[in-house]
């Protein structure tokens, strides 16, 4: 048995060591928001959050993570409790069909993360020093995320808006 | 039976008047609030959490040839495995849009990784595996894949359009003309690449077929899957409330469809299948690559005299479909003499099919690339040559324009733009290591209508629930049949519910070619003025004299809640849409223009997009935010389409080689700067009740081509081989950058 500690929740599995953490949850667990689009880390729409940090979900076996802290977007809030980057999204069309859409809210929620903790990225014109959020910073570090239908313009106004709200709530 | 046809130009309506305020407003998305938490359940996500099986296809390792063999006892000796399903029933690939059924592969492998058998498993890591032990034994045929050999060539079906459309002597105008331009552009394989992987959960209960899938159409859909189970259609039922992105790959059903169809019918139990990604690229569908060439003769002082557009594409045996590049040129410029032609080279790899905006999004690659270098011969900027081709009615059939504002949206383009300051001569701007240019394109997109049913229901409380078999593919189908619904009918928004993608509901014109929002959006029309005519009856007026807003009806100095009028009972009815005269009597379409910055980089040959403008007018905007992001959609694809997307063709097996999201190139965030989309005050009244065209697949038409004028502009270098990749510049780019640096 194996468990799996997922939005606080602990569920215990019976689980094929060949099962993706992602299929773990879609197949075996009922939490269908995490996407699968490619299952080679190639789109970015299972993103989930392992201990604070962004992942691929379809690239790490569920058995590797008893004892982790996971988070999917079903943990950062529900139609009637969103997460200001759930709403933020919502507010500024950052989706159409909407199939990427989780794993672009969660990539965001973890890459703003890193950004507060001070990581640098292609963009960053300082690599010592930490970086400051802009236009061309989420360009860079949410390219991971792909989304066919082109919310890519309203998705940066999303992330722009959620940081802010999120900086006040702190 | 409440029908409208659409035989004469529809006078103001209640949606004209706008008491409610709500239609054209930019409002959140009706189901936004699922999506953004991850609660809207996809067509595999059905049936979460109970008991069912998985399937996996086994893909087919061969070009072309016969199946000689399969033996599948490996893998039904493994625990777990519950059928392994071969034979002549498994589906080619997709089927046709509208198709009554899929190709099925009659014992021979017609394309490279074609499906030749499913595994059924209890899971699906099982699945999987399994289906790497079926073994699959072929006897190879030589196989055609290269559209330049033209080993078969063949007249293609009439559909979309005609494939010839001519008028007057284009050989002898065009020897006769004082300018000829005579050039040959391609453009490459395309994947509609939507992010939802064809998917399908099916459920046999011995009399009865019910199939979650991902599918745009679902009239045709329900007859394509009981055609492939082998079952009357009248036994299946068929959901798909959202769609993760279809882009014209989902219009018919996708193997997955008929084969977990199959599937739980043979293991008596749910079967799920999702195709893998590459399944996708390779077992479903794709835009045909292209060669067009394109002749124009015209004037010297810019007149345009002849014009012809001569197209190859390519698609498979049995498939008529063909990607219709000029399908535009019909109409889009003066010219007396024309000649508008396509033929189909038949080849051995996966079917082609429609992909967003079909023709234009290949076809003004090439016009539009065409208009810039001869106005650029001529010494006429390509505003002004494209201003001076202008027709008064369709040059094809002289018939009028419905509505047409192509020289407005270039003229205002071109103010917010800042057209004056385009480089006057290409490769003349530099900033350090950089060229800049500007570079501009019409855009137009055919309008058309299809018949479609909605039903309204109004609850004994007053609120109102909108029910049709329509889909919402991400186009914002959902939001802005709330918005007309409400609109019509002086409602809150949020005393309007809609439910979508169900074949069990009133049948609908599905989504597809950008008709859906006009089509489906017309059937609720004509569903709310049934319902108005009710209460006005139970009102004792006449209903025109019924004013409706915030759920009471007003007539004279009396103020009645629906409620009231319902009276307890709830009241339900439906309206039909139906195509009529306009279509022939007016030619319809939606236009636009597109302005664009780029800057090259003279040492690596990397193009970046600084600026893009889409100015655009498409009738009446039903929802100014969601408009706005169908527009950012084609945008975007048509920086992918300059820049990066080609699905690769092994011309010796037929291999579509960039089969996956790794290799072929859609755009990223980092490929994207910020946008800007313009949207013009428009009124079609002879396009639809709504007064509205179609606009998701506006902006996609003549994009790249802005893309590739630009970079004309700033580096002196013509590309007509798309896509615009870095190896087809840097010859061209100027040797003495450092200097300038």
């Amino acid at each position: 048995m194996t468990t799996l500690k997922i939005n606080g929740v602990e569920h215990e599995l019976d689980i094929d060591a060949r099962t993706s953490l992602l299929d773990a949850c879609r197949d075996h667990l009922a939490l269908t928001g995490s996407k699968k689009g490619c299952d080679h880390g190639q789109c970015g729409a299972c993103t989930m959050l392992v201990n604070g940090r962004r992942i691929n979900s379809c690239l790490t076996l569920a058995i590797m993570h008893e004892g982790d802290e996971i988070t999917t977007v079903e943990g950062l809030g529900d139609p009637d409790n969103l997460h200001p980057m759930q709403a933020a999204f919502l507010e500024h069309d950052g989706f159409q069909c909407g199939y990427c859409t989780p794993g672009q809210i969660v990539s965001a929620v973890g890459m703003l993360g890193e950004v507060a903790d001070g990581w640098p990225s292609h963009a960053s014109a300082d690599l010592e020093n930490g970086a400051t959020l802009s236009g061309d910073e989420i360009r860079e570090r949410m390219s991971g995320n792909l989304c066919r239908c082109s919310a890519y313009p309203n998705i940066v106004d999303a992330i722009e808006t959620a940081s802010t709200k999120l900086k006040e709530n702190a | 039976m409440n029908k409208h046809v659409m035989n004469e130009a529809i006078g103001e309506t209640r949606l004209d008047r706008g008491t409610q305020g709500v239609i054209g407003k930019g409002v959140d998305r009706y189901e936004g609030k699922l999506k953004v938490s991850g609660l809207a359940p996809y067509a595999y996500e059905h049936l979460a959490g109970e008991d069912v099986a998985y399937g996996f296809v086994v893909p087919g390792a061969i070009g072309r040839g016969a199946i000689k063999s399969v033996d599948a006892s490996k893998a039904e000796a493994l625990p777990g495995v519950l059928a392994v399903i071969s034979g002549d029933k498994i589906t080619r690939a997709s089927s046709q849009p509208m198709a009554p059924a899929a190709q099925t592969i009659d014992g021979e492998v017609f394309h490279y990784n074609q499906p030749v058998a499913l595994v059924i498993a209890d899971s699906f890591e099982t699945a999987r595996h399994a289906s790497h032990l079926v073994k699959v034994e072929y006897e190879a045929k030589k196989g055609r894949y290269d559209i330049t050999a033209r080993e078969t060539v063949r007249e293609p079906d009439p559909m979309p359009m005609e494939p010839v459309n001519e008028r007057g002597d284009f050989e002898k105008a065009f020897a006769a003309a004082e300018v000829q331009f005579d050039e040959t552009y391609t453009t490459p394989s395309y994947h509609a690449a939507a992010m939802e992987p064809h998917a399908s959960v099916a459920k046999f209960d011995g009399d009865t077929l019910t199939v979650w899938t991902s599918c745009q159409l679902l009239e045709s859909g329900v007859g394509q899957i009981a055609a492939g189970a082998g079952i009357d259609q009248e036994k299946v039922r068929v959901h798909s409330p959202y769609i993760g992105g279809g882009f014209g790959s989902k219009l018919g059903t996708s193997p997955d469809a008929v084969l977990s169809a199959l599937g739980a019918m043979t293991v008596g139990k749910p079967v799920k299948i999702a195709l893998t990604r590459q399944n996708v690229f390779q077992a479903t569908s794709r835009r045909g690559e292209t060669i067009q060439r394109i002749r124009i003769g015209a004037t010297r002082d810019g007149k345009i005299a002849c014009f012809a557009h001569e197209c190859d594409t390519t698609n498979s045996p049995g498939n008529g479909f063909f990607e219709p590049s000029g399908i535009s040129s019909v109409f889009l410029y003066a010219g007396k003499d024309r000649r508008i032609a396509h033929n189909l080279v038949e080849t051995d790899c996966l079917m082609t099919s429609a992909v967003r905006a079909p023709g234009e999004a290949t076809g003004m690659l090439a016009t539009e690339g065409a208009l810039d270098e001869l106005a650029d011969r001529l010494g006429i900027d390509p505003i002004e040559f494209r201003e001076m081709n202008e027709p008064e009615v369709n040059p094809q059939d002289d018939t009028p324009f419905s509505s047409r504002k192509l020289i407005e949206c270039m003229d205002e383009g071109a103010k917010r733009f800042g057209w004056d300051k385009r480089p006057a001569t290409p490769a003349s701007r530099r900033e350090g290591e950089w060229l800049i240019g500007y570079g501009m394109a019409s855009a137009s997109r055919a309008n058309s209508l299809m018949q479609s049913s909605a039903e309204i229901e109004m609850s004994p409380d007053g609120r109102a629930t909108v029910r049709t078999a329509m889909t919402d593919i991400g186009t914002g189908t959902y939001t802005i049949l709330q918005q007309i619904a409400a609109e019509m009918l002086g409602l809150p928004l949020d005393q309007v519910d809609v439910e979508l993608g169900d074949t069990a509901l009133p049948p609908s014109s599905g989504s597809g070619g950008s008709w859906g929002a006009n089509s489906a959006g017309s059937s609720v029309y004509v569903a709310a003025e049934a319902v108005i005519a009710q209460f006005a009856k139970r009102l004792d007026v006449e209903a025109d004299t019924l004013t409706l807003k915030d759920g009471h009806a007003i007539a004279g100095n009396r103020q009645i809640p629906f409620s009231e009028i319902l009276n307890g009972e709830s009241l339900s009815v439906t309206g039909t849409i139906e195509p009529g005269d306009t279509s022939e009597s007016t030619h319809q379409a939606s236009y636009g223009a597109h302005f664009c910055e780029v800057a090259v980089n003279a040492v690596t040959g990397e193009t970046r997009i600084r600026r893009l403008l889409t100015v655009g007018a498409a009738g009446r905007i039903l929802n100014l935010k969601t408009a706005t992001s169908q527009c950012y959609g084609g945008q975007i694809w048509g920086i992918g389409y300059a820049l990066e997307e080609e699905l690769v063709i092994d011309t010796r097996n037929g291999l579509l080689v960039n089969h996956d999201l790794a290799e072929y190139h859609v755009p990223v965030h980092a490929d994207v700067p910020k946008l800007d989309v313009v949207l013009l005050e428009e009124r079609d009244r002879y396009a639809s009740p709504l007064a509205g065209k179609g606009i998701g697949e506006l902006a996609i038409a003549g994009v790249g081509a802005a893309i590739n004028n630009a970079i004309y502009n700033a580096t002196g270098v013509r590309v007509r081989d798309y896509p615009i990749t870095m190896d087809k510049l840097l010859a061209g780019l100027p040797d003495d950058i450092d200097a300038a640096a």
